[in-house]
Parts: structure tokens; C-alpha cells; sequence
């Protein structure tokens, strides 16, 4: 078992506490950076979308997991950020500052949809955003003249620095620096005071704002963050898609990327990861299956959907945290054998929940 | 001019006037407490105070300053801070993450810095910690800051929210029901933490609590409420004998 023991207030705030951590997240980069010398082309591109998906996948996640407002409308911001970047490029703004104006766009228009979440909770914060999504997809689908409409919009070829990022492995490296600079942006907020008004705002609101959080502040900065991270998320996914069409950023695609929250461990970053591997992999495995289903089974319209909901519900039902905290408990599991007990993870009910005031 | 004053507050929810035609003032360094039925009103004076209610009528003076309109947030960032009756922790938080939290109205960093981590909010994140590790000591918490605030016991969760009260550096403490919960030993600790609070930090509280060897413990003044009507205020021993304080509690 490891135990800490601090002499510095540093080790609170680094982002490693254990050198071990240090040790493994260091195995993790070099084999990030050495993939496309052992990977063949199609895992280099599995890892690419998951790397690429994992952003947008995070994006919702600092929202529904640490600020704890649910949206069903983040396919939206998938599509802002995807059509925006398609259509810079082809203006000629050069990539990485087109990627950046997509993100920014695309949390300017979270900010602006933020704001009915300040006066909206739970189920009716998802159904307002569930309607943005629609509208967005209409009006990409409307605006010919910029989207191309139905026809959908070829995206450019990737150039950085005059560099034709033309084959898989070169875009995954693009993927691959962009994901883990969200990532260590999103870590770094959530290590710092806005980080911890979100979690704030998530468990007790009332408690916030008598600690002096601007409520209406900073969950508008939740959705633009949001909306921001995701959005850029999109950009990479326009080319790695190489042509959008508005049906791509529907109501399925807000709901795949909160079912990678749910299924993924909600309230954590590790968990954005997982929740997009898990998206990826499963349609895979669920086409592995067919084969060997019954034919009046497997030809089934919607099969896909209904394991998706499958898995979703019985998530929550046995395990809230999802694969992160399935991970977390086998890590201790491993970290203490042989004194594992079943009742370690227990979850107690709790009666210490206040009523509340409004 | 007193360090804090309510001033005629009233409000009313539908027909039922909750806290009816309410003054009083507190001095500096005073511990003041509010005592009173159940359902008196005494919560919805500190929620009236906190900017959680609106005021129907009456204003609320801290410092000099009217502070009856200001936005919840504000009101913590002049110097007031509260505890709740039920506990309002950040419960999938750390303890050390809600104490820091306390901190939230002193932050210096901006979005910015703080994405890109800068040395400035690093700066900024040891001296708060510096801040927290204080009230830890002050409270004897040590032995609790990794914990999840939803494996504490509930004597401890008590403690933990008075820590984060005490975090903002209030000027004014509203302790909402303090002992609550708490056993006869917590709570000998509770009284002992108010006179500390009160003779070495030298903070203003005004508290609601029930208990009333508490209450005469650390308190310099009472008020008794009763259907949201002020009935009687004076040192702890008088208002625990005044008539119509005894009529609230017991009735004819």
C-alpha cells in the first residue's frame, strides 16, 4: 500500500503526488509518441478517433460531471466546431488558429446557450439543450450558401506549417498533442479556485453562493468551457470525418457522448478516456456479435441503441462511477491484497441531505 | 452605529408572517444568539441575512452598510459568513477541497492563468492552503483532510463546516443550530471553539441554537422569538426566566 507522506504543500498541487504516478503517465507518452512505430494503420486510426472523440467527451464532462449540469444538446458544439473549422480552412485560415477560433466560437454560443441553465435544473436543462441541438442541425442543414446544406461540406486537406498532414499517422499525432493539451488545460482548472467553485455548484448551490461563487458567473463559464473543449473536439473530427453532412450532429450524438460520461466514470477526467473507448469499441463488438446471433435477432433496427441503453442503465444501477471507478477499485484491489473486503466500497445511504431551500 | 443591525425585517410566505417586524443590532466582538420555538423563524432570519429569502420589508445593516439587496455572493465577500442547521458540505468533495473553497472570495487568479497553470496561481494555491492549514489546527482537523466529506461522521461534518466558514475570514458568523447532532462531548468542544472564535479571532457571531447550557455558556445577549415576533432580549439568565419566553416553550 502506498501512503504519502507530505512535506510540501506542492505535492497537494502537483499533478502527480506519487513518483510512481510520474513513472506511468511517462510509459503512457512514450508509447503515445512511439504508437505509429508498433501500431498498424487501422489501430492508429482507433486510437486517433478515441483520442479525438475523448475531447469532446471531456468537454461534457467538466459540465455534467464537475459543474453538474446535464446537457443533451453538446452534438450541437460537436457540429459548431466541426463547420467552423471546415469553413475557416477553406477561407484560409492556417490550422492551429482556425482550431482555436472554432473552439472560441463555439464557447461564445455556450455561453449564450449557459444562460437558461441559470435558471434551469436537471431534466429541464436537458430538454432546453436537447432543443438547441435541433436547432442547430436545422440550421446547418438551412444555411446553404455556408454549410452546403444537405449536400454536406468537403472538408480541406490538413496543412500545419506547409506540412500535408496526409497520411493516419501524421494526424495522429495532431490528435494526439491537442487532446493532451485539453486535457492538461481542463486538469489545471480543475485544480485551481474555478475548478472547485464548479464542484461546488454540482454538490450544494446554496452552499456556493453563500461561500461567495457567482452563481450565474461561473456557470456560464462552465458552459463556454464546455462548449469550447468539445467544439474543439469537433474541429478534429472534421478531418478525421474529411466531409460533414448535419445529420452527423443529432440527437444520437449528444446522446453517445453522454452515455461516454455515464458509461466512462462521471466526475472524472480518466473517465472522458474510457467513456470514449467504450464508444468506440462497443459498435465494433456489438458487429463482432451479430455473426453470431440468431438472424431474426441481429437484423434487428435499433440493436445498437438498445445495447447502448442496456449498458446505460445498468451502469447506473451497479456501478455509478462507471469503468473509472471499476478501474479505481481493482488499482486497490491490487494495491492491498491480499485485505480486500467486499464492504470497502459499500455505499452507505446517507440521511444528512438537507431540504431544499428553493 | 452598530457593527450589524436588522431594522424592521419582515417576511412574509403567502398568509404566514415568518419573521414579523424584526430588530436588533449587534456590537463587535459580541456573541449574540437567537432562541425560540420551533418554526419561530430564526433559520429564515439567517436565510434573510444571507440574501437566500428577499426581504418583504425592513433592511439589513452590516457595518453601515445596507446590505438588504445585494446578491448572496456579495454579502460573503463584505465579511459575512454562515454554517448551516443540515449541513451544506461539498459531500463528493475532500474536506480540504471545501476548506479551500472557503477561500473562494479571496482568489486572485484569473480563468486564464489558471488553465495555463501559471506560477502565479501556484502562489496563489500555497497561500491559501497556507490560510486553510491554520483553521485546521485551530479546529483539530488534521487527522481529516484527505477524507470524502461522505465518510465523515456527522459530529466531524460539523466541525468541518465551521472550518469552512471560518476560512473566509468573516468579519460576521451566522452559526445556524451549531450543536445540532452533536453529542454532550462534541458539543463541549463547540462551546469552547465559539469563545475562541469570538476572544482570539475576534469575530462577530450570531447564532440560533436550542441548547440552552450552550447558549448561556457563550452567549453576552439573547433574543427570543416566538411566531417571528421578537418577546424578549437581555443576558442569557433573563430571558431563560422572562414569563413570555416560558409561555412560548411550555405554554399556559
Amino acid at each position: 500500500m502506498r501512503f504519502l507522506f507530505r512535506t510540501d504543500y506542492n505535492q497537494d498541487i502537483d499533478l502527480f503526488q506519487f513518483r510512481l504516478d510520474r513513472f506511468w503517465y511517462g510509459m503512457l507518452f512514450a508509447s503515445l509518441a512511439t504508437a505509429p512505430l508498433w501500431l498498424d494503420d487501422y489501430w492508429i486510426s482507433q486510437v486517433t478517433y478515441v483520442a479525438g472523440f475523448s475531447i469532446s467527451v471531456l468537454g461534457l464532462m467538466l459540465l455534467a460531471g464537475f459543474t453538474g449540469q446535464v446537457s443533451l444538446g453538446h452534438a450541437a458544439f460537436v457540429g459548431i466546431g466541426a463547420y467552423a473549422e471546415a469553413i475557416l480552412m477553406q477561407r484560409g485560415v492556417p490550422f492551429p488558429i482556425s482550431l482555436i477560433l472554432a473552439g472560441v466560437l463555439s464557447g461564445l454560443i455556450g455561453a449564450v446557450i449557459g444562460l437558461p441553465a441559470l435558471r434551469l435544473v436537471g431534466i429541464y436543462l436537458a430538454i432546453a439543450t436537447f432543443a438547441f441541438v435541433i436547432i442547430v442541425q436545422e440550421v446547418l442543414t438551412r444555411w446553404e450558401s455556408l454549410t452546403g446544406g444537405n449536400n454536406g461540406l468537403r472538408v480541406p486537406e490538413l496543412t500545419l506549417f506547409g506540412l500535408a498532414i496526409d497520411q493516419d499517422w501524421k494526424f495522429y499525432y495532431v490528435t494526439i498533442v491537442v487532446a493532451v493539451l485539453c486535457f492538461l488545460g481542463v486538469v489545471n482548472v480543475l485544480r485551481s479556485p474555478t475548478g472547485r467553485a464548479f464542484i461546488a455548484i454540482r454538490d450544494s448551490e446554496i452552499a456556493a453562493q453563500s461561500l461567495g461563487v457567482h452563481l450565474a458567473r461561473y456557470k456560464t463559464m462552465a458552459f463556454a468551457l464546455s462548449a469550447a473543449i468539445t467544439g474543439i473536439g469537433g474541429g478534429l473530427f472534421a478531418h478525421k470525418a474529411g466531409y460533414l453532412s448535419p445529420e452527423s450532429f443529432g440527437l444520437i450524438g449528444s446522446i453517445n457522448l453522454l452515455v461516454a460520461v455515464l458509461v466512462g466514470g462521471i466526475g472524472s477526467v480518466h473517465g472522458a478516456v474510457f467513456g470514449a473507448a467504450f464508444i468506440a469499441v462497443l459498435p465494433q463488438i456489438i458487429a463482432l456479435l451479430k455473426d453470431l446471433l440468431p438472424d431474426a435477432l441481429a437484423h434487428q433496427p435499433g440493436l445498437e441503441a438498445g445495447v447502448f441503453g442496456l449498458i446505460l442503465v445498468l451502469t447506473i444501477l451497479f456501478e455509478p462511477l462507471g469503468i473509472y471507478g471499476r478501474y479505481r477499485k481493482l488499482l486497490f484491489y491490487v494495491s492491498i491484497f491480499p485485505l480486500y473486503k467486499r464492504a470497502t466500497f459499500k455505499r452507505q445511504k446517507s440521511y444528512t441531505r438537507t431540504e431544499r431551500v428553493h | 452605529m452598530s457593527f450589524f443591525a436588522v431594522e424592521n425585517l419582515s417576511v412574509r410566505f403567502g398568509g404566514i408572517r415568518a419573521v414579523d417586524d424584526v430588530s436588533f443590532a449587534v456590537e463587535q466582538g459580541e456573541v449574540f444568539t437567537i432562541i425560540g420555538p420551533n418554526g419561530a423563524g430564526k433559520t429564515t432570519i439567517f436565510n434573510l441575512i444571507s440574501r437566500i429569502y428577499e426581504p418583504t420589508g425592513g433592511r439589513i445593516l452590516f457595518q453601515g452598510v445596507d446590505i438588504t439587496h445585494l446578491p448572496a455572493h456579495a454579502v460573503t465577500q463584505r465579511g459575512i459568513a454562515r454554517t448551516f442547521q443540515n449541513i451544506e458540505l461539498f459531500a463528493n468533495a475532500t474536506v480540504l477541497q471545501n476548506l479551500l473553497l472557503g477561500r473562494h472570495t479571496h482568489r486572485s487568479t484569473t480563468l486564464f492563468e489558471e488553465v495555463l497553470f501559471l506560477p502565479s496561481v501556484r502562489r496563489a494555491e500555497r497561500a491559501h492552503r497556507r490560510k486553510v492549514e491554520e483553521v485546521i489546527d485551530f479546529l483539530d482537523l488534521q487527522a481529516h483532510r484527505d477524507s470524502l466529506i461522505a465518510g465523515l461522521p456527522y459530529g466531524v461534518r460539523k466541525v468541518v463546516e465551521l472550518a469552512r466558514a471560518l476560512c473566509t475570514e468573516p468579519k460576521l458568523l451566522l452559526l445556524d443550530e451549531p450543536s445540532s447532532g452533536l453529542n454532550v462531548e462534541e458539543t463541549e468542544d463547540m462551546v469552547f471553539w465559539i469563545r475562541d472564535i469570538k476572544r482570539l479571532l475576534g469575530i462577530t457571531v450570531i447564532m440560533v441554537e436550542h441548547d440552552m447550557s450552550l447558549v448561556s455558556k457563550v452567549s453576552d445577549r439573547v433574543l427570543a422569538l416566538n411566531y417571528g415576533k421578537p418577546i424578549a432580549l437581555g443576558a442569557p439568565g433573563e430571558v431563560q426566566r422572562h414569563p413570555e419566553v416560558v409561555r412560548a416553550y411550555l405554554g399556559e
